[in-house]
Formats: C-alpha cells, sequence, structure tokens
C-alpha cells in the first residue's frame, strides 16, 4: 500500500512527457513548491529528469492568464461564458452545428477531455473535435487498431527492465523519455541489455547504442520490411502463435519481399551499412526478449501508421508480445495523450475506446442521454485547420495547446484565424502565440496549470495517476472542465452537465468504459464506476483494464500485459499482419529546397516553453533557437558553427543559430520544435513544415520538410539580461530565455553600437528598464558597446554588443547578474567582458546547474568516470539526463591527453 | 611675506677641504630644489660647492601632502622628506627661514636678508610660485587665507573651528583637497568654482561630475559656475557675494585660484622673462651661469605646476651640471593625483576633437570613469576616475605616438585572467 506522506506534501505526476513520473509537491505557502520524485511511483520510484526536477522554478504567476477576456476586455466569467454560448448557438444555427470545432490537448487532464468530447459529440453535435495529440502519437493509435483492433500498448515499463535487445526507432529518448531511459540503462547494467538505435540523427541516445542504423529519413519501412523478411527467411517465424493468433502474413510479407527482397537491397534504401544491418537483423532474431520502442521518429510522418505496423508486424511474426521483456512499445510524447484516447478526445473516435459502427454510436447516446450524436469521423487536426481557412469552420475552442507554433503552416493558420465568427481559448498563459490570436470574437478563458488542477492522467504504460492540487487557483482561474460544463447547461443541457466535481466526471467515464463492455473492448475501468469522492481523492496508480471486480481497494493494480493470451480486440480475436506501402517522403527535395529538414525536442524544453520557459536551470542548456547542419554542408552553404543562418521551406522561415555537427547527415538539417514568438523572433518550426498527413492516422509529416539554408549577416551580435521583460526592436534577431533573477535575450541587429546606446537610455527613460545609473562602455569607432543599468546599487539590466564575428559571451555576465549587487570588480567585469572570476561554461547538468566548464576542468583534475565526475562536482547525479555528454567530455579530454 | 632676519639659520656641518670646487647656490628649498640636490649629489658628489637658500623656516617637505595635512589625515613628520643630517651628510649648506633678496650678476653674489652675501660659480633659482589673490573688494579682510604652504595649513586650521562656515575659491587640485581636507575637520565647506566643471583643465564634463560627486559624497558643497563679487566683514569675513546675488555666510575664505611663478628677483636681475624665467633645454635662463627649475621656470612657452615635471627639471638640470647630457624636451601634459583619496588620471587632450574618436567606460555608480581619445590608432588622450591603474602605459603611448597594440588593455587592464569575448 501506499504511505501516506507527510501534509503538506502532495503526491502528482509530472505534466510533462508520456513516462508519467510520480511527483511528491510540497508547497511553500508563497505560491512555489518544493518538488522530489515519488519514491513509490511506479513509473520513476523516486527519480526526476531536468525538467521534472524543475518544476518548482515554473510556478510563477509572471504571464499567466488571470482572468477572462473577450476582444481583449477583461470581462466576468459569467459574460464571457454567455459569449461563448451565444455565439455556439449563433453558428450552430446559421452553420450547422459541424461549423463548430474543438482542438484539444495532450496535457488537458482526463476529466477536462473527457467534459469537452461529450459535450461536441453528443451534445452540439459537432465531430469536429481533434487533439495535438495528432501531432504527437496518432499513428501509433492507427497503427495499434489495425494490428490489435483497440488502440491497446500491449506492455509496460517494467519490460524495459526486462528485455534483453530494446530496439530505439525515432526515439531519442536519453532526451526525451529521461527517466524510462534511466531504466533502460540499468537493465544494460544489470543483464547485459543491447540498445540498438536507429536515428536519421545521431542523437545523445545514439551515442548511448551498441549498434546506431543512421537511416535516411522516411526508410524506417524498408529497414522493418527487409527485418520481416530475414525472420521468416531464416526460421525465426513463430508458427504456432502465427497460425493461432493472427492473420494476413503471407500478403505482408508479399509487400515486405517487394520493398526489402535482402540486406543489399535494405542497405540501398537506408543508406546504412550492410554489415550493420546484418548485425541487427541477427541480433533481433536470436533474442526472443526484445522492445521496439518507437516516438515521434516513427509517428510525425506522412507514412507513420505504416512504419508502426512494420515494427508490429516483426513482433507478430516472432510471436514476441505480451509477455515480459518483449512488444512493440509506443513511447508517447505527452502526459495524457492516453487519457485523451480513453476518452475519445480524436476525430475518429467517438468515446471510450468505441468508434462509430451503429452499435456503438446507440451505446454512447444512450449513455449520455444525447440529443445530438455523432454518426461518423470529425475532421482531423490538419483537415480541420484548413477547414478554418475555408470558412468551412466558423467556431474555434482551443485548450491548452499552441497550434499556432506547433500546427504545420502556423502561419497559415495565423492569418485564418481572422475569419472565424468566434475563437475560444482555454489557456493559462495570456502570452502563447496562440492566446494572442484575434478572430471577430475572441474569449480567452483562464485555466488553472499544473499544480492548481485536480484530476487523473494515463501514461504510456497505460497506468492511471492522480494529477492533484497543491496550489490555490490565482485570480479567476478555473478548471477547463467547469468551463465547458456551464457552455453546456447554458445550452440546455442542464442534466447532462450537472457536474460538481473532478470525480464524478472520472466515475461518469469509467462507467462509459464499462457500458456494456463484457470484455469485447481493451478499455474498461469498470472496478472505478462507484469510486467515492474520498477513493478517488487517495486513489494510487493503477493500469487499466480494470473491468468490476478488481479495483484500488483490492489492491489489484490492473494488468501489466495485454494479449499473453493471443486474443486481440479484432472481430475474429487475431492480430493481424499489415502489408505496408513503399517508404518515400511527401516531398522530395528539390533544386530550390535541397536539404531535408528534421524536427525535434532538445533535452530540457518541453513543447513550446510556455512553461519549461519559466526555468532558468532549463533554459540554461540550449538559450537559443538553433539549427544542427553537417560540416561538409556547412562548408557548401558558407555557415559557420554560432553564426546565423535562414532556413526556408515552401511555407515559411525561420533564422536559427547554426550548430555544425555530424550528429545530422548530409543533406539533412535539424531544427528544435519549441521556440514560439514569446521566445524568439522567427524560429517557429509550425510555420516551416508542411505537414503533409498520413492517410490513416491523418498525423502530419513534421521531420522531413524540404528546406533551404543560407546565412544572414546582422552586423552585430549582443545579449541584453533584464529583470523585466524587454521587447527589442522589429527587424531584430532575438531568443529569450530566463535567467537567475530574471530575463536573458540574445540577439543580432543592423543597428550600430550607437543606436543602441541610444535605444538603451530610450529604454530607461521610457522606464522599460527601471534604473538610475547607467554605467557603460563605448567603443563606437570598433563598434562596441557594453551597459549596465543600476538601481542604487542593485543591477537591474546589462547589455553587450559587438560585431558579430565577436559575439560576447553571456555566461560570465549571467553570473554577476544572478548576484542582484556586483562588486566593484564585478561591476567593471560586466563592461569589459572579461571574467572577473572563472565561468563556468554552458550548462550541461540542469539539475546541479553545472556548467561544461566546471566538468571539464573536473576531468582535468583527474576524473576518468562518470561517477567520479559526478562525485567531483555533482554533475549527472540527479537526473542523469546529461550523462550522455559528460561521457562525451571524458571520452574527448581523454583522447586528447593520449 | 618678509621673513624677519632673525628666523634665518645656517646648518652647516662641512668638513673643510682643500680641493677648490666650484660654488653652486641654490635659491630655494621646495621639492624641486631638493630632487636637484639629491640628483645632483649622486651624479657629481663632489664636485660643487652646495649652498641652498630656502624662504620657509624649515628643510623642504612634501607639498602635495597639505591638504592631507590639513585633513588631520597625517602629521607634519609625515611631510618631511630630508632631516638636516643628510645635507650636512652630503655637503650641502642649507640656509632656511632665509628669504634671497638680491641677485647681483656682475660680482656673482647672492643677497640674502641684509646680512648675507653668498659668493657663486653658479645658481640654480627653485623658488617656485606663489599663489594668485583675486583683486575683489574685502579679499584682505582677516579670515581670507591662501593655501601653499605649511604656513597657510597651521592658519586654516585655526580658523576652522567646529561649525565653522568656510568658503573655497578654485575648482583646481588645490582647491578640492583643502574643501575636502575643511570637511574633514567637520567645517561646513562651500567650494565656488567659476568654471562649468571642476578641474577644466585636466578632465572632461563626464569625469568633473565624478569628482564632484566625490565632493559632495566627502560633505563638500559644491557651486560651479560662482563669479566671486566680494567678501564683506566688519573687521574680518563675514559673507562673500556671488555677482549674481548669492549671498553666503564665512568665517574663513581659502582662496585657491592658481599660482603665478616667482620672477620677481629674476626679474629684477635683468634675466629674460616670459609668464616665467625662460629657460633652454638644459634648464639654462638667459644667463649662462643661472639655471632655472620648478614652477618658475618657462621652458619652449610652457609653465608647470605640477610636481612630475619640476622632478624631470631637476633631473636634466643635475646631469647637466654633472657634465652628463642632457636636454629637457618638456613633459606632456599628464595629471594622475588622488583628488582626497579619488584617484584622478588626465594626460594628452582632454575634450574629444571631432578628428578623434572616444572610447569611454562609465560607472558612475562606482565612481569608475575612463576615456581614451584615438585618432589613426593612436592614443592623444586619456582622462581616468577611479582607477589609473594603466595610467603609465596611456603615457607613455602619448609621448611615443606609438600605435595602440590593444585598446582593451588599455581600457581594462592586463591582468583579466581568461577574455570573455569569444
Amino acid at each position: 500500500m501506499t504511505q501516506p506522506v507527510a501534509a503538506p506534501t502532495v503526491r502528482t505526476t509530472c505534466p510533462y512527457c508520456g513516462v508519467g513520473c510520480g511527483v511528491l509537491a510540497t508547497p511553500d505557502g508563497q505560491g512555489g513548491a518544493a518538488i522530489a520524485g515519488d519514491t513509490e511511483h511506479p513509473a520513476n520510484f523516486g527519480r526526476l529528469c531536468s525538467k521534472g526536477s524543475a518544476l518548482g522554478e515554473t510556478l510563477s504567476l509572471e504571464n499567466r492568464l488571470l482572468h477572462p477576456q473577450v476582444d481583449g476586455a477583461q470581462v466576468s466569467w459569467d459574460a464571457a461564458l454567455e459569449t461563448v454560448a451565444e455565439k455556439l448557438r449563433a453558428v450552430a444555427a446559421e452553420h450547422g452545428p459541424d461549423a463548430i470545432a474543438f482542438y484539444l490537448s495532450g496535457q488537458l487532464l482526463t476529466e477536462d477531455y473527457y467534459v469537452a468530447n461529450k459535450l461536441a459529440k453528443g451534445f452540439i453535435g459537432t465531430p469536429h473535435v481533434d487533439t495535438n495529440s495528432r501531432l504527437c502519437m496518432s499513428s501509433a493509435v492507427a497503427a495499434h487498431r489495425r494490428a490489435f483492433g483497440s488502440d491497446t500498448v500491449p506492455g509496460c515499463y517494467e519490460d524495459l527492465d526486462e528485455a534483453d535487445l530494446i530496439v530505439l526507432v525515432g526515439s531519442n529518448t536519453a532526451w526525451c523519455h529521461p527517466i524510462l531511459f534511466r531504466r533502460m540503462a540499468d537493465a544494460k547494467e544489470r543483464r547485459g541489455t543491447k540498445f540498438v538505435v536507429i536515428d536519421p540523427r545521431r542523437t545523445q541516445t545514439a551515442q548511448e547504442s551498441d549498434l546506431f542504423l543512421g537511416i535516411r529519413p522516411g526508410t524506417d519501412t524498408a529497414l522493418f520490411s527487409g527485418l520481416l523478411v530475414y525472420l521468416s527467411d531464416t526460421g525465426f517465424r513463430d508458427r504456432a502463435f502465427i497460425d493461432s493468433h493472427t492473420a494476413g502474413l503471407d500478403t505482408a510479407l508479399d509487400r515486405a519481399r517487394q520493398i526489402a527482397p535482402d540486406v543489399t537491397a535494405v542497405a540501398a534504401a537506408t543508406g546504412v551499412p550492410e554489415a550493420d544491418i546484418a548485425a541487427f537483423y541477427a541480433l533481433f532474431a536470436s533474442t526472443r526478449r526484445v522492445v521496439t520502442a518507437f516516438s515521434q521518429g516513427v509517428n510525425q510522418s506522412a507514412q507513420g501508421t505504416d512504419k508502426g505496423n512494420s515494427i508490429i508486424n516483426c513482433h507478430l511474426i516472432t510471436g514476441r508480445i505480451g509477455e515480459t521483456g518483449m512488444g512493440p512499445f509506443s513511447l508517447t510524447g505527452q502526459p495524457n495523450a492516453m487519457g485523451g484516447r480513453e476518452v475519445g478526445g480524436l476525430a475518429n473516435m467517438l468515446a471510450a475506446h468505441m468508434h462509430f459502427s451503429p452499435e456503438e454510436v446507440d451505446r454512447v447516446r444512450r449513455y449520455w442521454g444525447a440529443p445530438r450524436i455523432v454518426t461518423g469521423e470529425g475532421m482531423k487536426a490538419v483537415a480541420l485547420f484548413e477547414a478554418v481557412s475555408r470558412g468551412k469552420i466558423r467556431a474555434l475552442w482551443v485548450m491548452g495547446t499552441n497550434p499556432l507554433v506547433s500546427m504545420p503552416r502556423a502561419d497559415a493558420i495565423r492569418e485564418s484565424l481572422a475569419g472565424l465568427d468566434l475563437y475560444v481559448v482555454s489557456e493559462a498563459v495570456a502570452d502563447s502565440d496562440t492566446a494572442q490570436g484575434r478572430a471577430r470574437t475572441t474569449v480567452l478563458l483562464p485555466a488553472q496549470a499544473w499544480g492548481e488542477k485536480d484530476g487523473t492522467v494515463t501514461n504510456s504504460e497505460r497506468r492511471i495517476t492522480r494529477q492533484r492540487r497543491f496550489l490555490a487557483s490565482p485570480g479567476e482561474a478555473r478548471p477547463d472542465w467547469a468551463a465547458l460544463a456551464e457552455v453546456g447547461r447554458r445550452l440546455g443541457h442542464g442534466r447532462a452537465f450537472a457536474f460538481d466535481s473532478a470525480a464524478a466526471i472520472f466515475r461518469e467515464h469509467a462507467g462509459l468504459s464499462a457500458y456494456e463492455n463484457n470484455g469485447t473492448r481493451d478499455f474498461d475501468l469498470g472496478a472505478l464506476t462507484d469510486l467515492s469522492d474520498a477513493a478517488y481523492d487517495a486513489a494510487p496508480p493503477v493500469q487499466w483494464p480494470l473491468p468490476k471486480r478488481s479495483g484500488f481497494r483490492g489492491g489489484q493494480q490492473g494488468r501489466a500485459r495485454l494479449f499473453g493470451d493471443g486474443r486481440f480486440y479484432t472481430f475474429d480475436r487475431r492480430a493481424r499482419f499489415v502489408a505496408v506501402q513503399p517508404p518515400g517522403l511527401a516531398q522530395a527535395v528539390s533544386e530550390a529546397f535541397p536539404f531535408v529538414l528534421n524536427t525535434g525536442r532538445v533535452r530540457d524544453h518541453w513543447h513550446t516553453m510556455t512553461r519549461t520557459g519559466k526555468s532558468q536551470r532549463l533554459s540554461a542548456h540550449r538559450a537559443v533557437p538553433f539549427v544542427e547542419v553537417h560540416p561538409e554542408d556547412a562548408a557548401a552553404q558558407g555557415l559557420t558553427d554560432g553564426g546565423l543562418a535562414r532556413v526556408t521551406t515552401a511555407h515559411g522561415e525561420a533564422e536559427l543559430e547554426v550548430t555544425v555537427t555530424d550528429a545530422v547527415v548530409p543533406g539533412s538539417l535539424f531544427m528544435p520544435m519549441h521556440w514560439g514568438g514569446a521566445f524568439a523572433s522567427k524560429a517557429r518550426v509550425g510555420a516551416l513544415v508542411r505537414g503533409m498527413p498520413d492517410p490513416v492516422s491523418g498525423q502530419p509529416e513534421l521531420k522531413a520538410t524540404p528546406a533551404s539554408i543560407a546565412s544572414v549577416a546582422y552586423r552585430a551580435r549582443g545579449f541584453l539580461l533584464s529583470r523585466r521583460q524587454v521587447a527589442l526592436p522589429d527587424g531584430w534577431w532575438w531568443a529569450r530565455a530566463a535567467v537567475t533573477g530574471g530575463w536573458g535575450l540574445q540577439f543580432a541587429t543592423d543597428a550600430s553600437s550607437r543606436g543602441v546606446a541610444l535605444m538603451v537610455r530610450g529604454l530607461i527613460q521610457s522606464a522599460a528598464l527601471p534604473g538610475c545609473d547607467l554605467a557603460e562602455y563605448a567603443d563606437h569607432a570598433r563598434d562596441r558597446y557594453r551597459c549596465a543599468v543600476y538601481d542604487g546599487t542593485r543591477l537591474v539590466a546589462c547589455l553587450a554588443y559587438a560585431p558579430a564575428e565577436a559575439r560576447p559571451d553571456w555566461e560570465a555576465a549571467k553570473i554577476l547578474f544572478a548576484t542582484e549587487a556586483p562588486e566593484a570588480a564585478e561591476r567593471r567585469a560586466l563592461l569589459s567582458g572579461r571574467a572577473a572570476t572563472a565561468s563556468a561554461g554552458p550548462v550541461v547538468c540542469a539539475c546541479h546547474g553545472v556548467g561544461a566548464d566546471v566538468i571539464a576542468s573536473t576531468i582535468a583534475g583527474g576524473a576518468g568516470s562518470v561517477e567520479a565526475v559526478g562525485a567531483g562536482c555533482k554533475a549527472g547525479t540527479n537526473c542523469g539526463s546529461c550523462i550522455p555528454e559528460i561521457r562525451k567530455m571524458l571520452a574527448g579530454q581523454t583522447a586528447c591527453a593520449a | 611675506m618678509a621673513t624677519s632676519s632673525i628666523d634665518l639659520r645656517v646648518h652647516d656641518a662641512r668638513a673643510e677641504t682643500s680641493l677648490p670646487r666650484e660654488r653652486l647656490v641654490v635659491i630655494g628649498n621646495g621639492m624641486a630644489s631638493l630632487r636637484f640636490l639629491e640628483r645632483l649629489t649622486e651624479g657629481c658628489p663632489d664636485r660643487y660647492d652646495v649652498t641652498c637658500v630656502g624662504a620657509e623656516p624649515r628643510a623642504a617637505y612634501n607639498r602635495v601632502l597639505l591638504s592631507s595635512l590639513l585633513g588631520g589625515e597625517v602629521d607634519e613628520a609625515a611631510c618631511e622628506f630630508r632631516d638636516l643630517d643628510w645635507y650636512a651628510a652630503h655637503g650641502i649648506r642649507l640656509i632656511t627661514g632665509a628669504p634671497v633678496t638680491e641677485i647681483d650678476r656682475a660680482n656673482a653674489l647672492v643677497g640674502v636678508g641684509e646680512t648675507h652675501v653668498l659668493p657663486y660659480d653658479k645658481l640654480v633659482l627653485a623658488v617656485g610660485s606663489v599663489p594668485i589673490r583675486l583683486s575683489k573688494p574685502g579679499i584682505d579682510l582677516p579670515g581670507v587665507i591662501t593655501f601653499r604652504d605649511l604656513a597657510d595649513v597651521a592658519a586654516i586650521r585655526r580658523a576652522a573651528v567646529q561649525h565653522a562656515r568656510a568658503i573655497v575659491i578654485g575648482g583646481g587640485l588645490l582647491g578640492l583637497e583643502a574643501a575636502v581636507g575643511l570637511a574633514r575637520l567637520g567645517v561646513d565647506t562651500t567650494l565656488l568654482h567659476v568654471m562649468d566643471r571642476l578641474m577644466e583643465r585636466q578632465l572632461d564634463h563626464h569625469a568633473a561630475g565624478l569628482v564632484k560627486r566625490a565632493m559632495e559624497a566627502r560633505g563638500v558643497k559644491v557651486i560651479l559656475q560662482a563669479d566671486t563679487a566680494r567678501v564683506e566683514g566688519d573687521g574680518r569675513v563675514e559673507r562673500l557675494v556671488l555677482a549674481d546675488g548669492t549671498v553666503l555666510a564665512a568665517d574663513l575664505v581659502v582662496m585657491s585660484v592658481g599660482v603665478r611663478p616667482s620672477v620677481a628677483l629674476a626679474q629684477a636681475a635683468g634675466l629674460s622673462i616670459g609668464r616665467g624665467i625662460t629657460v633652454d633645454d638644459r634648464m639654462t635662463t638667459s644667463d649662462p651661469g643661472i639655471f632655472a627649475l620648478g614652477e618658475c621656470a618657462e621652458h619652449r612657452g610652457m609653465i608647470y605646476g605640477l610636481v612630475e615635471p619640476a622632478y624631470e627639471h631637476a633631473d636634466t638640470l643635475a646631469r647637466h651640471l654633472a657634465g652628463q647630457p642632457a636636454e629637457y624636451r618638456g613633459t606632456a601634459l599628464s595629471t594622475s593625483l588622488k583628488v582626497s583619496g579619488l584617484p584622478v588620471f588626465s594626460a594628452g587632450i582632454v575634450d574629444t576633437p571631432d578628428d578623434a574618436e572616444a572610447i569611454v567606460l562609465s560607472d558612475p555608480g562606482a565612481g569608475l570613469y575612463r576615456k581614451l581619445l584615438v585618432r589613426e590608432d593612436r592614443l592623444i588622450g586619456a582622462v581616468f576616475v577611479g582607477d589609473i591603474a594603466e595610467q603609465g602605459a596611456c603615457k607613455g603611448l602619448i609621448r611615443s605616438g606609438d600605435p595602440i597594440e590593444n585598446v582593451d588593455d588599455l581600457m581594462f587592464g592586463r591582468t583579466a585572467p581568461q577574455p570573455l569575448a569569444a
């Protein structure tokens, strides 16, 4: 049994990735909280990654949306909701209910998701309910359904502990699911588990692998088709399993043979050396306990569903599914993508893992008492936003997500909003790109943030965990479900939306999952349908399915694995092999756009940074949006490491700092997805990608957009550190990052040092930089300028400006800025740009704030292993996600010494 | 000014010597004179029969410390350079409290008071300068004092009783130091300066502003563009009236509006005179047997009011009189000093000319200011306040006209362990 924790510590879950780690939050009574890993949570057993560890730094109310607004004016909740209800009624009356759309988020709680889905699909009568999970794992959902007849993750995290081979496909697990990667690393340590990493990028995860296959973008199905052929031809078919529990092998195998008849063909298609492919195939074939974990590299593709099925095919042919230490495993990106799938908050689902067969529609209609139940699929994200621009959708309600940064062709979407009759945004922050969009009528509804909201989430292994409140709601923020239910009541559906608590919603949700189920649907929470409010509050983490006769109180934790009995959720209970299409990118490179633009995450940021962007620790790892370029391409294009480049696609452009690295293959570029308009001048990934959707899942291709790259010359580079955010003039390149004690901006500009000096004076006069004493160093003849603004002895801002080739480094200035009132020598150092004390270098270990220079000197001082480095300077001893970087430094420095 | 002859003392402990030597008489025993004597006795210990005659009643002392003495930071002993034994040991006859009244070039004699006559073969004039007194009504009232020597310090200290109100006229270095010294004694002190900034010949507006801030931080009220109209009082100074009508109560007025070379003696002797006693590059006056150095000398049209050029004069003349090659080419205008603890350095051009670029480091809150004036990669001027560590390098560059190697090193110093700029 879970031990109670001492008040006021609250058990909750991390709001970031799909690992779903347990968190202990101890509020400090002043709006903040101390954060620790929950040692009893089965996902993480007390560990937290850098992002989770820094949650306490993200609780400030700076940039929060605290009051409802209609068209920019603060109004009461009553007025705001009345506007929403009235406009929804009007749109439905004039254009029909299917002119209304909801765009939800994998970061909503299950209860919020449930009420939104119910309101839209049962009572307003629009099927157009989709979610940012469409961008995340809808291809995995589709692959699951094609293979298993249900959206079922067969295995669990324990399988990672018990596997002898872990194949990671399109997954930078070390950075994006760090706690799972720690479990994998422990398994390697304990039982010698081998890692094979398949990725067009040599990621941090790849650097930890036993075998790295750096495939060409989009060629995953060739690799796994080849594997299927190999397994079939070399005697690794599990005949009994295939015969009793599957269908469709012959067709699938025929197709696989066409795509990848032999290792030579696979090598030609993927660009990977034959020997490496052969080694992978042999390893896979000879290892029974194999988990193939896949993530966005598979999903975010115009062929994502086929990629998923090509992987699942290999597990089905070997019968490696549903038992300890094996199976295909979709690692989800969001904290509650799974919860959203469970309630059916996607356009191609109805509710509770039911779809649109007449029986299913009728069952849900009866359960809800729904007057306007929808009878077919709605538009998926890409189509939904295209319908906005075509005027087909007249009212759009966005909840808890930032599509104006993350959706493909985001610039076009931003423009199309103007045509909406009603645009509702339920948001926690006021400055997201999406919250700043405008339509004919725009309503902003203040949402509760993590720590304030209360409900449940489901992680990648089907584990439902309570996310609990430990902070009071600021301003007028309300639960999203409350806003939705109130609109439902105002639309005349009082009884169906009489919810007074998250627990009540959860009971109804659990009830629907069990309603006329009788084992026909995987998703069944029957044991939880009569959970009392108190039991809901105290509920420990459980894995579904949880049919009646199990439950929290009985000590049953649900089921760790499915399909061990070979019974799937297709009509004939057999799993399906799927014949996949030959691999190919949706768009080919051309003379104008000769590079393939890949996108993804960095270690310490999450989505569009609305939360992680507040943490100085998390912002120290990568402070500016960047583009990775192979050294050969960089040389050919005249790009230099640290310089700026413009990346252009047919849809938009971004200006990014160049990182020259052989982690990307020639011909391919990589840019992070995180930087929106609040954090950078021009780095929104969504503006660049076309996002051609997968024909089955509708998930857009985000990782292979044809692009060009060219150096951008600005006259000067520099940085500005300030206590409060400062806006820079139009035409400047900039990126904002949280720093200790305030905000940092790195910038590039064509303004002269004289012009910048004048601008600083203007900022002081306009009170944008409050302070009275301006200290400065000006060498306008050499175009150099530095200044510091003091309020008494307190440093309120400092700026450095130099010609682009002499770009000022901000590490030392950040340290001085953190000290609040620098001493005389430090004041001088701010103006000279020369160190008053040794700089720690760019932060590597975000948890303990240890910089590269400190680690380097620890290594130079004799620390020869990751452990010794940790003992010496604490780096890598908490979440461990920097260990690959430390190891790289160890290797580099040892090589130098040798 | 006349010092009673009974104060005259002859300090002569020289051993008798048989060798006839050239008689060298030095008039004046200030800092320049002493440096000359030191260098001369090092360079040619026995060549001259040296007599030094000083008007003040004691041997040369450190005039630079007068303001510290005034403020009570140091005592008189700390101002001493060489005791009488030193003069004796180096064969120098020292006569103190003895203003020279006449030079008889025809007979090569120097008259001291009415009683002594000193024959010379060579004569060195190191007679310094006299403080300027404004010619304004009431300026001769008791309580209006100049600030030049130990006697002035004593007079000021007598008047500077607790709660007294003092006005210092003159925002040059000496005036600032007098004002700070007074403020340190607890005197309510106001500094008047006729220009729009302090030390305008050495400092630009920004640096002068910092110095003003430093003065104010030390308790001195500063009034700029303050033109004194008159001093008033019934038998003693009671108030000072400015040209704009402002009336300032005063128990003491210290005048520090500059100095003028002492030329009366030389003029009377018929030597060539400009603003000072004109000398050539070997410090020789129009009479080849008579030399001048220090603040009384005018070289290539320049007169100097600072100790550094005076020391260079002394070095040059000592070498010349020792028979060594020596040539003085003037001292680059540079000042480095501490305005009551605040280091200030100024060299070369002060205000930025149109054809030069200024590089400026300014941190008013930290009392720090540095300006380098650069023309075609060459340093032509420098003004530092607060930290003057790189003054030597700057002076050298201004003097040599060599191209600047690393302007950051000049601005920030060489000692920083690691540059941050990539």
